[in-house]
Order: C-alpha cells, then sequence, then structure tokens
C-alpha cells in the first residue's frame, strides 16, 4: 500500500479535475449524435445524475480507505467532492431546460412529487459546500469549515433516496447505491470506528 | 362504431410514425430488464414458436387456441396509433393487428361476463428481468368488457407491416390507445373472461399511484410524473414538450365509455 500510495503522491489533482470533467461535454455530446438512445433527454439526465452518485460514494469512501486500508486519497477528496457538484448541477440543468422547460410545471413538480422535492433539497444542501470548496473559506471558517462540510452526509444520503424513489417498482441498482452509502455512513459512527480500529 | 368513423376520427390527423428504431428500441418489457435498451438486448431469447393463448373464463369455447390458428381466421389491418407511457414520453406506432373483439366473439362471450383480464408469459429460463421481483409476475392487466370489445381496441401482431420483434411484445399483445401504454400488456399467453375487477399489475404494486382505469389524462396527475404535457421519442436533445391529450386523443371515440364516472377517483 505504501508503494501505491507513494505513486498517488506524484498525480496531479489537476488531472483528477481533467479526467472527471470530460463525460460532461462527453454525454454531450452524445446526446446530440444519437449516442444515448433515441431518448436522450432523460438518458442524458440519468447518466450525470449517476454519475453524481458514483462521484459522491467516492467522497464518502476517502476517509474509510484510509483508515481501513491504509489507501491515501485525500489529496484529491475535494476534487472529487467539486466535480460531484456539478454533475449534480449538470443533472438538474438538463431537468430544468431540457426535461420539464415550463416554469409551471418545474415549480408544482418540486412541490408535489417527494423524489424531486428531496433531490432539490440535496442539491441546495451541496450549495454552501461548493462555494467554500476553496482555501480562502477553509482558512476564514477555521473549524467551522469542517462543521459546515457534514452537510456531505445528509446530502448524500438524500440523493441516494431520491433515486430509489425515482424508479418504477422494486429495482436492485438504486437500492444497492443505498446499502453502500448507508454503509460508508455508519463506518463513520463513533462506536463502529472504535470497535475496528481497537 | 365502424371502421368508417375509425377512420373519421382516430386516424383524421394525419399521425406521423415513430421511426422503427424508435419503436424496437425504447421499450419497457420488465421481464428482461427494467432498462429500456434491455427488452432489444434480451428479449430475443423468448420462444414465440409455438405459441397458444389459453382463453378460458365465461366463454363458450374455452380452450388453447394456436397462434396460427388465430392469425388464420382473424382480419389483419394497419391502426397508427398514439402510444402515451405513463413515464410522459409518446410514440407514434403503426401496428398491424386485429379487433380484440373478434378474438372473444371468436371464444363466444357468455351473459353476465363484465371484465377481461390478460397475462404476459412467464418463463423465467427465457426472462432474466423475472429474477428480480420487480413485479409480482405474471404481468396482469385487465380492460372492464365494454372497453376490450371497443373498435379501437386492438389484438396486435405487428409493427410496420412486419411481425412483432420480441422486445414489442411477440407475437400478439393488447394495444389500448386511450390508456397509458402499461395497459396494453405484451406476450399474451391467457385471456379471461370474467364477472369480477381483475388484480393487475401495477395497481398490485402500488394502488395509489396506478388505478384499474389508468386512462390517459392531461388533468389528473400521477403523484411521479406530472401528466399535462409529453416529450415525443425521436426528436432529439432540444425537443421541448407537447401536451398531452384528454384519452390521449380518442376522447370522441371513447369518452362515453366513463360517462357519469369521476375521473379524479376512477383514474
Amino acid at each position: 500500500m505504501d508503494g501505491l500510495n507513494q505513486l498517488l503522491r506524484r498525480v496531479p489533482v489537476w488531472s483528477v479535475y481533467l479526467l472527471g470533467l470530460l463525460p460532461v461535454p462527453g454525454l454531450f455530446f452524445l446526446g446530440l449524435t444519437g449516442g444515448l438512445g433515441v431518448e436522450p433527454v432523460k438518458a442524458l439526465e440519468h447518466e450525470y445524475g449517476e454519475l453524481a452518485l458514483k462521484l459522491l460514494v467516492a467522497v464518502l469512501a476517502v476517509t474509510p480507505l484510509r483508515r481501513y486500508a491504509g489507501l491515501n486519497l485525500m489529496r484529491f477528496r475535494r476534487a472529487l467532492g467539486v466535480l460531484s457538484f456539478i454533475y449534480v448541477l449538470c443533472h438538474l440543468l438538463v431537468w430544468l431546460l431540457l426535461d420539464v422547460q415550463i416554469p409551471s410545471q418545474i415549480l408544482a413538480d418540486i412541490l408535489k412529487r417527494p423524489y424531486i422535492t428531496i433531490g432539490m433539497a440535496a442539491f441546495v444542501l451541496l450549495l454552501p459546500l461548493a462555494v467554500t470548496s476553496n482555501n480562502a473559506s477553509l482558512r476564514r471558517l477555521g473549524p467551522r469549515w469542517r462543521i459546515l462540510h457534514r452537510l456531505t452526509y445528509p446530502a448524500i444520503a438524500l440523493g441516494a433516496l431520491h433515486y430509489v424513489m425515482l424508479v418504477k417498482g422494486f429495482q436492485i441498482e438504486p437500492l444497492a447505491y443505498l446499502a453502500v452509502i448507508l454503509t460508508l455512513l455508519a463506518l463513520r459512527l463513533p462506536a463502529i470506528r472504535r470497535k475496528a480500529t481497537t | 362504431l365502424g371502421l368508417s368513423t375509425l377512420a373519421g376520427g382516430a386516424k383524421a390527423e394525419t399521425l406521423e410514425p415513430n421511426s422503427w428504431d424508435d419503436v424496437t428500441s425504447y421499450c419497457n418489457f420488465y421481464e428482461f430488464g427494467t432498462g429500456k435498451g434491455d427488452p432489444a438486448a434480451y428479449a430475443g431469447q423468448m420462444t414465440t414458436e409455438p405459441w397458444s393463448v389459453r382463453i378460458d373464463g365465461m366463454v363458450d369455447r374455452p380452450g388453447a387456441y394456436d397462434f396460427q390458428q388465430i392469425l388464420s381466421e382473424m382480419t389483419i389491418e394497419e391502426r397508427i396509433y398514439r402510444f402515451r407511457c405513463v413515464e410522459a414520453w409518446s410514440m407514434v406506432v403503426p401496428w398491424n393487428g386485429f379487433e380484440l373483439a373478434d378474438l372473444l366473439n371468436m371464444a363466444g362471450v357468455q351473459e353476465g361476463a363484465k371484465y377481461v383480464a390478460f397475462e404476459t408469459l412467464y418463463r423465467p429460463s427465457e426472462m432474466p428481468g423475472t429474477a428480480y421481483r420487480v413485479l409480482d409476475w405474471p404481468y396482469r392487466e385487465g380492460l372492464r368488457l365494454d372497453e376490450a370489445m371497443h373498435p379501437l381496441t386492438l389484438m396486435a401482431t405487428g409493427i410496420f407491416g412486419k411481425p412483432l420483434p420480441n422486445q414489442n411484445g411477440a407475437p400478439l399483445r393488447l394495444v389500448v390507445p386511450w390508456k397509458y401504454g402499461f395497459k396494453s400488456i405484451k406476450s399474451v399467453v391467457r385471456i379471461t373472461v370474467t364477472d369480477q375487477e381483475p388484480p393487475t399489475s401495477w395497481n398490485m404494486a402500488n394502488a395509489r399511484e396506478y388505478g384499474f382505469y389508468s386512462n390517459v389524462n392531461p388533468k389528473v396527475d400521477h403523484p411521479r410524473w406530472s401528466q399535462a404535457t409529453e416529450r415525443r421519442i425521436g426528436g432529439g436533445l432540444f425537443a421541448g414538450r407537447e401536451p398531452t391529450l384528454m384519452f390521449n386523443g380518442y376522447e370522441k371515440e371513447v369518452a362515453s365509455l366513463y360517462e357519469g364516472m369521476d375521473l379524479a377517483k376512477h383514474f
């Protein structure tokens, strides 16, 4: 693991941003050219949303990976977090501008449909985190920064719930995401943390 | 209501059918998976020959009807219908098929019958999606007898003049153009005429969201999707939405079936 950690230290953080951002225009281009099937709007919305969830899982995995496996990805955590927000934003923009489009229907959807209400709540929770994901905010907020960024936990849980509620019938994939996310969150409970380290 | 009325009403405006690709690549057929592309990817393994449909319940001539025998007795015609999914997308499909009423008359509907129940093939060895209890298999649907006997109600055997691809419900499926797509049950193996309202799959899974009638109605919202508008498949990334029509545009033909009913309650 030490060798791997040394190798990772040589990976520049900007390369994570670059690689992570490629699917934004990539998927859009696929949608334009038929690569996402005959209903590209929904496909694009789902692709961005699922990538956001995957990146959020990665963010959440950084600490347990270091604690239990000795793998140090801490340098990349902010990049993963900022990228996940970008995908949440893309997901939301596709929904607003390409999917629903009609302002009155957008408002009605947010108020009347619980899975959309929950998705919007998760987005709102992520907003202050995205805005303060820079060194200046970190310095200015001091210890409050860490407390603020615990909002990641409810935001991710709401994101998973949003996916579970959105699908029809009893489907495995969203439940798998929810299980992984709840596990990663549970690993942070003090009781479990103590048990695992003693 | 004869065919001439159909031609005047349902077909008066020229409906531009979707492409073969649109119709055959974007399907809901959960027996093969919940992704829209899963049916096209996995339905090929479904054996559709031989195929027989068991017709039972309150009929004079119950039994297993061979699909080829049914075909030989029915007149196949083309019907270009709007198809509106409860997920708020839509297509226009050129179906080939015969009226369900003709099939029911072949079996002889008995006095006192009120409903018709349908069942989809349930064959786990050929249907990977049934490994998960997404729904309580086999898939079931139902119609009131007058809906079933309505001349718009079709048993489709083909699209675009070709036999139905498996992902679209080969070899024989129901098409009820004024109801949400899930009512148009695919790959039918059993038709039961009864005097009881039959249980239907989506209603069993979530009664709050899916009613027995499930008529297309822009004024009655589904808890999950607004039904006021729809997106026509095939329009690309910037297609936008179109207003949804009452009874999916077949109001003139079918509104009388529901006279005096509160459609917000009987959704």
